[in-house]
């Protein structure tokens, strides 16, 4: 594995070996000394071209725990606006020695730019471009599905499983990641939307497509519900609204106490984080013993030490 | 000379001395650890707690026993292929304070074995660490030594051995190959 | 003036084998055999069509404004080689050509690098803006006598304006020449909206974007009897409503770009934006009905779209990039692959759609577009069908590289190209006889 770009290059051994290592590197995790010396004189650069606290920690925490060094390079408010300097900023890094280089940006397709375009040799892992891809993203919700609801994890995939998928997909590089990789792993994917949220285009995606939540919850035995982050400005969007209001959304896409007390009882609550209380979810849910949302986090570091270890270990200049 | 050098007999035979060595050694074997290392290590270990559990009846060989995966301490990661990362599981008592005797199969250059002590110091303090292994085919590149040793074969640098354990191979059997 | 010039064994049309004599500028015979005076330059076209110089009515030249991207010198070289002999230089420079002093100045710088005729398009609005007329008749009583109007980059969404637009326009035979994308449909828009939008996470441009300003278009223009013609025409809807409009009587033309004859959304896959154009590129089965539509008259004009732009606005991410490609050199190498190899259109048809129906749209025909014929401006193309090459963009004229076509190869080209008798692009196989 050269980069780690979109869950869609992920064949189904690749995902698997990704979750088994991030199981090994997880119970590592669970040790007194949690660092270990692995990727020790490799250097890491977390470029954020786009606010993303968590997700930058949560990188930063996973290569630290692998003893690489790490820079972190935002790149918002500087100089760099209409993505004049992707090019000059990929040059710098190559000039710093960056063997791998986790990028999160505001454009579709920039992390793929940076791997093919040759301005770089490192490796390139896509923590969020645009409304594209968030390939951990999918690889740590994966790997907290079969946690939780595969009886023996290691080596196996997450086949017979049902995951729902609720909110804004037409914008979720969450949505797009999981849909694929989740496919790849044999699940069934349901997507819940309102159809201005649904992008046109969507048929050949390997997925059931509803409208409202009642309505997969009547249709589908849900092991996994996912519930989106609704973004602010979906909801005005200067007189383009993609629903009337956060009250009618909430009352036909929002994960309540009731709602929640429909799932078959195993099955597991999930967010990307971070959560609008009150809006996609109601608090009795996000806190229920099902929800998953504060472990999803943990994984996330797990998941990242094993992408970081596969990117960067092995022969170098090795494809 | 190439060739089958140790049937299964002789691993048996080997394994039972190692056992009892360990037992001699360290005045029985309450604080013992063995920690096998993967792949063939592991099956070692557990038939070596086994034989200790037979000599000393106090000795609870599943309790004992564990797995240590040294890949992510190796000193040749970008010198080699990707490799796959492994389980390493240790009792529920740690080994803080134990006597670890890490098991392998063949012992070469000393180079996993310096993993494998980096992989325990993260791991706890024990009170000592020795070296089980079935064959010693020498080569050492680090100032290492075995405590415990099945069979010293002296090998050429180009020559390979092959250890089979009926577990993993279906067999029990110590082949040397000539090189390549 | 030059020395005459004799054109051995062409194929006019790619029909019949003859030979044409140019002196001082003008066609003096054609015929199987012609009298050549001593002195001519003898051209052996034996296997090479000739055409009427090609014309492009829809071209951006940069300047003034954007001398980085293109000049009106490196774009009339550019365009000589293509084969053309006639550009329309549309009017979204900086500042805009919504004046007479602006236009006046792209047509004389054009006439004094002379590589081929610069026909300046005056803006319908000033400045693009959408909201107030421009001085349209200043324009075509100038001495660009400008003809065609175009928002083009921006589209006269104001029905009112467009309709106000359509009929002043009359006043002068002009035309008004529309970017038709409803501009609330593709706010943010990168691509196509279809599969392969959705699977990339780019905004999209829905093809009813293009073709409800169509309709609307067509409608108004049936309504006050005025000349349309439609920019860029990309999507298989657009060719239903512009031939419906047809049928009924509308007076409408479209054009269609060598791009959106060859090229589909999947080439966006990669995120390269050197595939970034406005309109976008569509299916393939847009592309079909947009072949479809040029076979069968629906389209009347392959036009190039021709958008030079410096490498830093390619060379970042996709949604940071502009819109646009260079197409001048390539263009009748792309209609030849996709239309005539494919025996959708004659050479014949060839002139016509990139010739003699454009010429006509500009209101150009008496000078260009013209038969090869005795007593006829010599303004030609030779045209190599069996020259094979693959386009590689950094060795283009243009002062910008960005080709959509690298390394693709196209099975002919132009090899020479007369403006007034005068040579303004020969292959290397000719400069010897002109030495």
């Amino acid at each position: 594995m050269r980069h780690l770009l979109s869950a869609k290059d992920l064949s189904r051994d690749d995902a698997i070996l990704i979750l088994d290592t991030a199981a090994q590197m997880a119970a590592t995790q669970e040790r007194e000394v949690r660092k270990l010396p692995t990727l020790r004189g490799k250097t890491v650069v977390n470029l954020f071209f786009e606010d993303s606290t968590r997700t930058r920690i949560s990188f930063e925490a996973a290569a630290k725990r692998l003893s690489a060094d790490v820079i972190n390079f935002s790149a918002k408010g500087s100089s760099v606006s209409k993505g004049e300097s992707l090019k000059d900023t990929a040059l710098t890094l190559q000039a710093m020695g960056a063997d791998a280089v986790v990028v999160r940006h505001w454009a579709s397709g920039a992390a793929s730019r940076l791997a093919t375009s040759g301005w770089m040799h490192g490796s390139v892992l896509n923590a969020g471009d645009g409304t594209h891809q968030h390939p951990t993203q999918a690889l740590l919700d994966a790997f907290t599905m079969r946690k939780h609801l595969v009886t023996d994890p290691l080596g196996n995939d997450l086949a017979g499983l049902t995951v729902a998928i609720v909110g804004d997909v037409l914008h979720s590089r969450v949505a797009r990641s999981n849909v694929q990789l989740l496919h790849t792993l044999g699940a069934t994917v349901v997507l819940v939307a309102p159809p201005t949220l649904v992008p046109i285009g969507i048929d050949p995606w390997p997925c059931d497509v509803v409208h409202t939540l009642d309505q997969a919850l009547d249709a589908y035995d849900i092991d996994a519900l996912m519930m989106l982050r609704v973004q602010r400005e979906r909801m005005t969007g200067g007189g383009a609204a993609f629903f009337p209001s956060p009250e009618e959304y909430s009352r036909i896409y929002g994960l309540d106490g009731a709602r929640m007390r429909r799932l078959p009882d195993h099955a597991i609550i999930m967010h990307p984080g971070p959560m609008n209380r009150g809006l996609e979810i109601s608090a009795e849910a996000a806190d229920s013993p099902r929800s998953v949302i504060v472990e999803q986090v943990a994984n996330g570091v797990a998941v990242r030490m094993a992408a970081l270890y596969l990117l960067l270990a092995g022969e170098e200049g090795a494809a | 000379m190439t060739g089958t050098i140790m049937g299964a007999a002789d691993v048996s035979r080997v394994l039972t001395r190692i056992a009892h060595e360990i037992v001699e050694r360290n005045d029985g074997a309450l604080d013992v650890v063995l920690l096998g290392i993967p792949s063939r290590g592991l099956p070692l270990a557990h038939r070596l707690a086994q034989r200790i559990a037979e000599i000393e009846p106090g000795f609870d060989a599943d309790a004992a026993t564990g797995a240590l995966d040294i890949t992510m301490y190796r000193d040749d990661l970008f010198k080699n292929p990707t490799r796959a990362i492994g389980t390493t599981t240790v009792p529920d008592a740690g080994i803080d304070d134990a006597v670890v005797v890490l098991v392998d199969d063949v012992f070469h250059t000393g180079r996993t074995i310096r993993a494998a002590l980096d992989a325990i110091r993260d791991l706890g303090r024990p009170r000592a660490v020795q070296l089980a292994t079935l064959v010693d085919r020498g080569h050492r590149e680090l100032p290492i030594r075995a405590d415990y040793v099945g069979k010293n074969i002296p090998t050429a640098r180009s020559e390979r051995v092959d250890v089979h354990v009926e577990e993993l191979d279906g067999e029990d059997a110590v082949i040397l190959r000539k090189g390549e | 003036m030059s020395r005459p010039i004799v054109i051995e064994n062409a194929s006019l049309y790619g029909d019949t084998t003859a030979t044409i004599l140019v002196e001082d500028g003008v066609i003096t015979a054609v015929g199987a055999t012609v009298d050549a005076p001593d002195d001519a330059v003898v051209v052996d076209a034996t296997g090479l069509i000739a055409l009427p110089g090609l014309v492009d009515i829809h071209t951006h030249l940069r300047e003034p404004g954007r001398e980085d991207a293109e000049t009106i010198e490196t774009g009339s070289r550019s365009a000589a080689i293509g084969g053309f002999t006639a550009v329309h230089a549309m009017a979204n420079t900086t500042p805009v050509a919504d004046t007479a002093g602006v236009v006046e100045q792209v047509w004389s710088r054009g006439k004094e690098i002379g590589l081929v005729d610069v026909y300046p398009v005056g803006a319908v609005t000033v400045g693009l803006d959408g909201t107030q007329l421009s001085e349209m008749g200043a324009m075509a009583h100038s001495k660009a006598r400008v003809r065609i109007f175009s928002d083009d980059g921006k589209c006269v969404h104001d029905p009112v304006i467009m309709r106000r637009a359509l009929e002043y326009a009359k006043t002068f035979d002009g035309v008004i020449s529309q970017h038709a994308q409803d501009p609330r449909l593709t706010e943010g828009s990168q691509m196509h909206e279809g599969e392969v939008s959705a699977e990339l996470g780019l905004a999209g441009w829905p093809a009813v974007a293009e073709e409800s300003i169509i309709a609307r278009d067509v409608l108004l223009a049936g309504h006050v009897g005025s000349r349309l013609n439609v920019c860029h025409l990309s999507t298989a809807g657009s060719v239903e409503i512009v031939r419906w409009a047809k049928s009924r009587g509308v007076d409408v033309t479209a054009e269609v770009m060598p791009h959106h004859l060859l090229l589909t959304d999947e080439s966006v896959r990669g995120y390269n934006a050197r595939f970034k154009v406005n309109p976008p590129l569509r299916t393939q089965a847009d592309v079909d009905a947009v072949r479809a539509g040029l076979a069968d008259g629906t389209i009347d004009v392959v036009a190039t779209d021709h958008a030079p732009h410096p490498d830093e606005d390619k060379d970042c991410e996709w949604a940071a990039a502009a819109m646009g490609m260079i197409g001048l050199e390539t263009a009748v190498g792309i209609v030849q692959k996709t239309m005539v190899d494919t025996g959708a259109l004659t050479w014949r048809d060839v002139a016509r759609v990139m010739s003699e129906a454009p010429a006509r749209i500009g209101r150009v025909e008496d000078e260009h577009g013209r038969p090869i014929a005795v007593g006829e401006p010599a303004h030609l193309t030779l045209i190599d069908p069996a020259d094979p090459w693959t386009v590689d963009p950094s060795a283009s004229a243009s002062r910008s590289n960005n080709s959509p076509f690298g390394g693709i190869e196209l099975p002919g080209r132009a090899v020479a190209t007369f403006l007034r008798g005068v040579p303004t692009h020969l292959s290397p196989r000719f400069e010897g006889a002109f030495a």
